[in-house]
């Protein structure tokens, strides 16, 4: 089976609530030196044959990351 | 006059929504997210709620539904689309309004009585108010922090596509405290706060949420004329 993997993170510029709940959490597990946190999606994707690069990334362009606030980045991944 | 209201799976104020319509004084026709028919309608609302269970991002789907193909192809010739909430979300997701949707800043679902202020009335769904008029409807949502790049923004503002603005607290921390937007035609509007929740003294905080719907019929007789 061959898989692609897609991570899609919030750009840079955009306020990501969501890790900046989880940093401030930190402190109460007695971690400091954290100095930002911010938090994106994995998405994994099997093809029934080989993985179709070009086919994933307009996968990831048209649904999985919306580009006006999202990046994504496309790897494949080889599986023990 | 027939105005659309879609149901995605998942749509909760298709309802409401359809009972705005018929005050206001028009047919209210449900329309199927799987049916690319439009019926013939006159104006299309796009409700809130949570297309599709909001899976992946809010609108991200039910952009890709069959009744959305013919939506967006119909805004193009002219149709009034509406987009509430989840329906603004849907709108900015197929690409006819800019920006995007995304979490409250503070995280918190904000369900509340909300003042806005009309900044621009010169849509197809807000030519019954005026300019600088304040009214409260009801907001509720999780993800209705309004962002889009400052270029757009500047954009949004010069060309006088900034529909409201809300006043008192920003319930979600939108961008410069954005509310509705317009497309540059003036037909494609989307709100976040709810005009179909205040249509009748009984149930709503106010009746301000009928001019939308008013504003509307009105633009359509007037094309009909």
């Amino acid at each position: 089976m061959a898989r692609v993997v897609v991570d899609v993170m919030l750009k840079p510029e955009i306020l990501d609530p969501q890790g900046q709940a989880v940093a401030n959490a930190l402190p109460s597990l007695g971690v400091d030196g954290v100095t930002a946190v911010r938090i994106g999606k994995r998405i994994e994707i099997d093809f029934a044959g080989d993985p179709d690069i070009e086919q994933a990334r307009q996968i990831a362009d048209k649904l999985l990351a919306n580009p006006v606030i999202e990046t994504f980045t496309i790897r494949t991944e080889s599986q023990l | 006059m027939k105005i659309g209201v879609v149901t995605f799976p998942g749509s909760l104020d298709d309802g409401d929504a359809r009972r705005a319509v018929r005050i206001a004084g028009a047919e209210a026709v449900a329309l199927w997210h799987a049916d690319p028919d439009l019926h013939g309608v006159d104006a299309v609302v796009l409700p809130g709620g949570f297309s599709y269970g909001d899976y992946l991002r809010c609108g991200a789907i039910a952009r890709f539904a069959p009744v959305m193909t013919s939506i967006i192809d119909a805004a193009k010739g002219g149709l009034p689309v509406l987009g509430i909430c989840n329906g603004f979300q849907v709108l900015c997701e197929a690409h006819m309004l800019p920006g995007a949707l995304a979490r409250n800043g503070h995280l918190h679902f904000r369900n509340r009585d909300q003042g806005l202020r009309l900044e621009s009335v010169d849509s197809r769904w807000t030519s019954e108010f005026v300019t600088g008029q304040e009214i409260v409807i009801p907001v509720k949502n999780g993800e209705g922090r309004y962002v889009a790049d400052t270029r757009t923004l500047d954009a949004l503002e010069a060309e006088g596509r900034v529909v409201a603005r809300y006043i008192g607290e920003n319930p979600n921390g939108s961008l410069r405290d954005i509310a509705a937007i317009r497309n540059e035609a003036g037909n494609v509007v989307g709100i976040m706060p709810h005009p179909e929740h205040a249509v009748e003294e009984l149930t709503g905080p106010s009746m301000d949420g009928l001019g939308f719907f008013t504003s509307v019929l009105k633009s359509m007789a007037g094309a009909a004329a």
